[in-house]
């Protein structure tokens, strides 16, 4: 189990993995997530969203961005090779109905996790309009997969390099001031993104969900470490979300909590980047 | 203080002049015997590393403590003993010297004896009603039943491992088990004995439950417990980690498609409670959960090697006054805090801690605030904890538990300024299976209703035991518990 089936580079820092993981695949629903372990006893703990699965063929796919130094070491595995510890599926799924018009509005990475959950969505029926964000054209992920769902496709680009030169908001806006309005908005992507788009939401009344990305340890509900608050109260993204309504939470304490252990982040990444150009060296004739 | 070397030597000359008239010992004459005092590290030095505190008794020592039993017939020790160990045999046997004997005797009623010995509140449980103690007028005179079943616990492991316990010829019967801590681990070896087929479920990546993720390396070795949890598998259990059940299988489809004949549910209480007062989810405010699961579980103390990161806290302030309260607190110390409040709002007396482990705690340094409470955590423009705000208490009448209830004194709020608050007032169920598995009865705590007698849940086949049925309790009412519903799952996979 857990073995890689393949790899892709998808772009600069971002790597899509299929691994063997029937038990997960047989079970996973859109919007739940894997914690990914690569040495039991030293290695951490890293939640991962599950991108796409095949249940029948038993592998799931995995999109990440190599930030530091388990996401650069994941990177560095191949095809055959295995993952020590993969626990899921974890988290409430989300909840798909026929809502009407749904927005899905994905940033950087965050348009991974959106993907079944779009896809889940258009299979119920929904009108599905995707807007896709990126800082350039390099980055911007699974274009040709949103396409193949979307009814409408927005995408933006900070630099103006592909699509509009815009941040995911101002299409937002501009969908929220037609009538009718869309009757669902699902945002995923980096926590200030996240925010601005339900700060944009917030004044037409339109519902919507965003997907917590918080510091996780085990993933089941036990610690705590994944916190947040929702509406005034303290909820777990580990097992009450990882989708909460992105009205009512309290993103700047969120943004913050995740900002705890930069330091300890900022040694772990440059340790690794010396021992990645240590190994280059020594593998070179 | 007695150091190891000078206790270790004072046993020997006991043992040389209790040897030859040991069978013509009266009883005066063994409750004369002085109890021998567990030799511990040196508090300074301990305070700088996690290696375990008390070091053992020496073979002298174990054996001039076990001359301390009078062998009662009535035997009122076994009685207060959650898995019936069978107490004064082994003890006999160690006071003859004769240790492959009383560990047998040991493993016949319990796996995990090199843990009971070190985690068990003896005081409480098998050595509260000893002869010796209630002659003595005092339980820390009672022979000390812990240290023996610890010692011959590690001088079986010493001496090349541990002894698989026999198995009934297989059933073909298959029980799943839903959780590894302890009393999972009690039914998963009693169910097996029985010679049914064993899956042991974990969440986790390392099986253990709270041994592993909750009691500090300091107090228990994680090596000892999984060389205990391998006793298992050299019994034929399975063991299957990172599987959730719930989540990667419903318990539902582990009987109904996977073939199942029972299932037991030892998911414990790992759901941790918070105060729900303002400052909370600052930067900075840790459950004990979180605290200790990054540093045992995933061994963030070893900041080198470890991946994990765990704050570097000067200032710690733990918020509570049980054995998880103490553990988080002398972890702290431990990882280099400055200083480590521990604040409580009754008074000592009312404290569920371990005597042994407030003593500890104190003796490394850990600053004890009784009669407190923390009202709310304040942070700065990053969201971080910079201090808090606590009032004073009295103890008012008692309540419905019989505890003087603690009332708060208007206008006495104070303020404390820390960087790390770590809430230890305990843990609820963990609601998993019961959100997940609809056919479960619960209580208003989520804590799973069974049958006093046989540990059945409202579910057909399905057992349940431990912290999930008695909210957060001890390790050794968990494996009595387990005991109890393995014995039940037995009879019914005997009858079907």
């Amino acid at each position: 189990m857990n073995r890689i089936l393949s790899k892709h580079q998808l772009s600069d820092d971002v790597f899509q993995m299929q691994i063997e993981a029937p038990l997960i695949a047989r079970e996973r629903k859109p919007g739940q997530f894997v914690i990914v372990q690569l040495n039991s006893d030293f290695g951490e703990r890293i939640p991962l969203t599950i991108a796409d699965a095949n249940a029948s063929e038993g592998w799931i796919r995995l999109i990440f961005q190599a930030v530091g130094k388990t996401t650069h070491n994941l990177a560095e595995l191949k095809p055959g090779d295995r993952i020590q510890n993969l626990l899921g599926p974890l988290g409430t799924p989300t909840h798909i109905e026929r809502f009407g018009t749904v927005v899905c509005v994905g940033g950087g990475i965050g348009v991974a996790p959106l993907h079944p959950i779009a896809k889940g969505m258009k299979e119920a029926g929904n009108r599905v309009i995707i807007i896709l964000g990126a800082r350039n054209r390099q980055l911007l992920i699974l274009e040709p997969e949103m396409r193949a769902i979307a009814d409408e496709l927005i995408i933006c680009t900070d630099d103006g390099s592909y699509g509009q030169k815009a941040l995911v908001t101002a299409p937002l806006k501009t969908l929220c001031e037609q009538s009718p309005r869309p009757d669902l908005v699902v945002a995923i992507g980096p926590p200030i993104m996240m925010k601005f788009c339900s700060e944009t939401t917030r004044p037409f009344g339109v519902k919507t969900f965003v997907s917590l990305n918080t510091i996780m340890i085990d993933g089941t509900g036990m610690c705590g470490g994944c916190r947040v608050t929702v509406g005034g109260e303290t909820r777990f993204v580990c097992v009450d979300g990882p989708e909460f309504d992105g009205h009512l939470v309290d993103f700047d304490n969120m943004i913050k909590r995740l900002g705890a252990y930069r330091p300890h982040e900022a040694k772990a990444h440059e340790q690794c980047h010396l021992e990645l150009a240590r190994r280059t060296q020594e593998s070179k004739p | 203080m007695k150091k190891p070397e000078t206790l270790a030597h004072e046993a020997e000359q006991l043992l040389a002049d209790l040897i030859p008239r040991q069978a013509a010992l009266k009883p005066k004459d063994r409750i004369a015997i002085p109890a021998q005092e567990m030799p511990t590290q040196d508090p300074q030095i301990r305070r700088t590393n996690m290696q375990e505190v008390a070091l053992g008794y020496s073979e002298a020592q174990a054996r001039v403590e076990a001359m301390r039993c009078l062998q009662c017939k009535s035997a009122p020790c076994i009685e207060g003993c959650p898995v019936r160990i069978q107490i004064p045999r082994f003890i006999q046997a160690i006071a003859q010297g004769k240790m492959a004997d009383a560990i047998r005797m040991i493993r016949e009623n319990s796996l995990l004896p090199a843990v009971c010995g070190r985690v068990c509140p003896q005081e409480v449980q098998c050595q509260l009603p000893c002869t010796v103690g209630k002659t003595l007028k005092s339980v820390d005179q009672a022979v000390s039943i812990g240290r023996l079943e610890r010692f011959v616990a590690d001088w079986e492991r010493n001496s090349g491992g541990c002894q698989t316990p026999e198995i009934l010829p297989e059933t073909g019967k298959r029980v799943a088990v839903i959780g590894s801590g302890p009393a999972s681990i009690t039914v998963a070896a009693d169910v097996r004995r029985a010679g049914h087929a064993v899956t042991l479920y974990e969440a986790f990546h390392k099986p253990g439950g709270v041994l592993m993720y909750g009691i500090p390396e300091f107090r228990l070795p994680k090596q000892i417990v999984e060389q205990e949890i391998k006793a298992l598998e050299s019994m034929g259990v399975q063991i299957v980690t990172n599987f959730v059940v719930g989540r990667t299988r419903k318990l539902q489809d582990l009987l109904d498609k996977d073939g199942f004949d029972a299932a037991f549910i030892g998911t414990g209480a790992g759901l941790p409670k918070f105060m729900g007062i303002d400052g909370e989810n600052l930067v900075g405010v840790f459950s004990a959960n979180e605290f200790l699961t990054r540093s045992n579980l995933m061994r963030a103390f070893d900041r080198e090697r470890a991946d994990t990161p765990i704050v570097n806290a000067r200032r710690v302030a733990v918020l509570g006054g049980g054995n998880v309260a103490m553990d988080a607190a002398r972890t702290a110390i431990r990882l280099g805090a400055e200083a480590v409040h521990l604040i409580y709002r009754r008074t000592e007396a009312e404290m569920p801690a371990r005597v042994e482990e407030v003593h500890h705690a104190r003796e490394e340094g850990v600053q004890f605030h009784m009669l407190q409470n923390c009202k709310r955590i304040i942070g700065n423009e990053h969201g971080c904890v910079t201090s808090m705000e606590c009032l004073r208490y009295e103890l008012g009448a008692p309540d419905e538990s019989g505890r003087r209830r603690p009332v708060e004194i208007k206008g006495s709020e104070f303020t404390m300024a820390v960087d790390t608050v770590i809430v230890a007032i305990g843990n609820d169920s963990n609601p998993l299976i019961k959100k997940t598995t609809p056919a479960i009865e619960t209580n208003r705590w989520g804590n799973i209703i069974v049958d006093p007698q046989t540990g059945k849940t409202s579910m057909d086949r399905v057992y349940a035991g431990g912290d999930i049925v008695l909210g957060a309790a001890t390790v050794i009412l968990a494996m009595g518990e387990g005991r109890r519903a393995a014995a039940a799952i037995n009879r019914m996979l005997a009858g079907a």
